[in-house]
């Protein structure tokens, strides 16, 4: 490990605050005091027009956690964060591992790779409507001609499939920089003992290479369910708007449902205020776990 | 020195601009006007606010666009709120309860119409175009803007290779089932029957047609503690009709709101029970000929179908703190410059909406609008089908966009044979009626 200075020093007292500031002013207007306004509007009971507004307590929380659509978007969530988080992470492993190796043209597989990330969500949820729009896409004509009964518009199972397709899609580009950066600094030497041990390359990659990769592994877990949980809006809203039934309505969206579409605000904040606990929860989790079991090779 | 003057002279400049520009305004009163319509449909509504703006040099009618109504209804909210909501915002028609119950954040045409002292006939707009944004006791709350109805597209080429009579379009279920299988059987199209906005077309607009409530209360006109009325035997036959003609390929169920609206001009869809406001985009699209008609029937239950009802969006005048007469002066000569035969038959013609009027349904007629536009009045009869009842005149439900998608996700249930006909119904009642009780509550 590498000394660390912990205090950088400033020979102007103020400098420093002045430097942070737009940050802070940035966190503040656009982080806490939408957070301050969830919550406040999260025990409260009003009209959309903010006419008629009274104290609840906890009845908008008690609304939710009784009600068996709720329960069943937590549920679905986890699944969706799950399936989402999981693929993403092993194809793009799997392909970083690819892409590491000694390849000719390996700068253009990266290139590409790294493409899809570049794209807005909607325009890539658009991509796949094409795909598979079970009248004119492209896959869907394919599929049902070799007689797979393809239509997402009434199959909850094949609707949540297609987005969990499109949200691992976007997400694999990011997943593989993390993935070849944390390849590329595994220490030759380490795996040339290995192999000189008499380690397959097989074995290589389990003993040696995926263990030091695991700081990487578990920050891109965390990331990814993050994603799952929160970015994965566009996708969802341009393909299935969360039916057929409620089959693909995750947590996230079902905030935008029934706050923008229905203006029941306070059971909107109320679900905003649950999905706020969700994100502190997965940032103290990293801090700690990551703190703990993560060693930088070379300190830093 | 030099310095100081540069800091003068910015000044002064500074403040002589902001004279100018407080000046400008103070020649025309600004009133802002939020509108959710898009492409060509958004253009038609600037070139309507233009041609107001040019008519006189009063006030300066300022048209923003909000995004998708959803959107604009939010953000009008939100200004409310804020103290800035616009003077002017078109709301779609699902959000009419929402509005209604706004009390003091909105003011109601009639009585906007009466403290401006602008003549004002309640009598000339077409009844339910009217109704649907009027107390109970007629007095209109919001001026109609862009109505449109549901209505059966079918493709003629298709009918006719499928041996179907391309001038003699089914009015009925029966032979709208019939034909559609014909056509699927016949390869003339993959799809027979599709619907756009179903809980709109095969709910709502059924319900009115037929002459059943939607819900008790007259569907809610008359008291916010209206139930819905969705297990009918009617519409349990219906949706069983739809699962069957599902099941046997000739009904294809298309997905939410406007999605399926593609499927038409694209030739996959023969048959298309949409919006009359899909008329511009099937002119520009299809590559076929095509026809429009009345929505189909049960014909046993009823011989003569009732008045179907309207969707679309109306415009709203909310209040704000700063506003003051002369805005509301504004707001209203914008609204009896929309409605004269003349603008309202332009707007008409130019958009495919109903005209507003009685008298621009004959302005059109007179410059040989539905002659050169075959079909194109089909709306505007169907609306104005003669002795309107409590159930045709359209909707006054709170939390209704949320009653729709409580309707999709039942009856998409029941289309991927997850539960019967009656239970979707019956789930549909149960929870859409809790969503009335929790609207109800906000208000007591």
């Amino acid at each position: 490990m590498a000394v660390i200075r912990r205090e950088a020093v400033f020979s102007n007292k103020l400098l420093p605050y002045l430097l942070v500031a737009p940050q802070l002013v940035l966190t503040g207007v656009f982080f806490l005091w939408p957070a301050v306004q969830a919550l406040q509007q999260s025990v409260m009971k009003s009209d959309p027009f903010g006419i008629r507004t009274r104290f609840v307590g906890w009845e908008n929380f008690k609304a939710l956690f009784a009600d068996p659509l709720y329960l069943g978007s937590i549920r679905l969530s986890f699944v969706f964060a799950g399936a989402v988080a999981f693929l993403a992470m092993s194809l793009a492993l799997f392909l970083a591992v690819q892409a590491n190796r000694q390849l000719r043209g390996s700068q253009i597989y990266k290139t590409l790779l790294i493409w899809p990330y570049a794209l807005a969500p909607a325009v890539s949820a658009v991509l796949w409507v094409f795909l598979f729009q079970p009248s004119i896409g492209v896959v869907s004509l394919a599929l049902q001609g070799l007689g797979i009964p393809w239509d997402y518009h009434l199959h909850g199972g094949q609707a949540l499939l297609l987005v969990i397709l499109a949200s691992v899609a976007r997400q694999i580009s990011y997943n593989f920089i993390f993935f070849l950066a944390g390849l590329q600094a595994v220490p030759k030497t380490l795996i040339e003992a290995a192999m000189i041990d008499g380690a397959s390359s097989r074995r290589v990659f389990w003993s040696v290479v995926f263990p030091l990769l695991t700081p990487t592994t578990f920050f891109l877990i965390v990331m990814n369910t993050v994603y799952a949980f929160f970015d994965t809006f566009g996708v969802i809203d341009a393909l299935t708007k969360g039916g057929p039934g409620k089959a693909t309505e995750t947590l996230c969206y079902k905030v935008y449902l029934d706050g923008f579409r229905s203006f029941r605000i306070n059971s909107s904040a109320a679900q905003s205020v649950v999905l706020m606990a969700v994100v502190i929860l997965l940032t103290a989790f990293q801090f700690k776990f990551l703190q703990r079991r993560v060693h930088y090779e070379g300190g830093g | 020195m030099n310095k100081r003057l540069d800091i003068w002279a910015v000044g002064v400049l500074v403040a002589v601009l902001a004279l100018g520009f407080v000046g400008l305004s103070q020649q025309k009163i600004e009133i802002q006007f939020w509108y959710a319509l898009t492409g060509d449909l958004g253009k038609a509504t600037v070139e309507q606010v233009d041609k107001f703006n040019a008519s006189q040099d009063k006030y300066f009618i300022n048209a923003i666009y909000k995004g998708s109504y959803a959107d604009t209804m939010t953000a009008a909210i939100a200004a409310y709120r804020a103290g800035e909501a616009p003077h002017i915002v078109q709301i779609f028609e699902v959000g009419t309860g929402t509005m209604l119950a706004a009390g003091p954040a909105i003011y109601p045409v009639h009585q906007l119409m009466a403290d401006t002292k602008t003549p004002f006939d309640p009598t000339a707009y077409i009844a339910p175009v009217k109704g649907y944004y009027s107390f109970p006791d007629g007095r209109m709350a919001a001026m109609p803007f862009n109505s449109s109805t549901a209505v059966l597209w079918y493709n003629k080429s298709a009918f006719r290779q499928a041996g179907l009579d391309p001038d003699n379009p089914p009015r009925t279920w029966a032979e709208v089932r019939a034909a559609a299988k014909k056509i699927v059987d016949a390869g003339a199209a993959k799809i027979g029957l599709s619907c756009s906005w179903l809980t709109w077309t095969q709910f709502e607009q059924f319900a009115a047609i037929h002459d059943i409530p939607f819900a008790t209360k007259s569907n809610g006109f008359e008291g916010m503690d209206a139930v819905l009325a969705l297990d009918h035997p009617l519409f349990v036959r219906h949706v069983q009709t739809l699962m069957d003609m599902q099941k046997e390929g000739s009904f294809t169920y298309g997905g939410r709101d406007s999605q399926p609206d593609a499927l038409f001009p694209a030739g996959e869809a023969a048959m298309l029970i949409a919006s009359s406001a899909l008329r511009a985009r099937i002119l520009r699209e299809a590559q076929f000929e095509w026809g429009v008609t009345y929505l189909p029937s049960y014909d046993d239950f009823i011989a003569a179908p009732k008045n179907s009802i309207i969707g679309g969006a109306a415009l709203w005048v909310m209040r704000r703190p700063d506003a003051t007469a002369a805005h509301y002066q504004g707001v209203a000569a914008f609204f009896a410059f929309i409605s004269t035969p003349e603008n309202a038959a332009w707007w008409h013609m130019r958009t495919g909406y109903i005209p507003l009027t009685f008298a621009a349904y004959e302005v059109a007629k007179a410059a040989g609008y539905y002659q050169t536009n075959p079909g194109a009045d089909i709306p505007t009869l169907q609306l104005a089908r003669p002795n309107p009842t409590k159930n045709t005149q359209g909707l006054r439900l709170g939390n209704l966009p949320s009653i729709r998608v409580v309707i999709y996700e039942e009856v998409e249930k029941a289309l991927a044979g997850q539960q019967t006909a009656k239970d979707a119904l019956a789930n549909s009642v149960k929870r859409g009626n809790a969503l009335l009780r929790e609207f109800e509550s906000l208000y007591k």
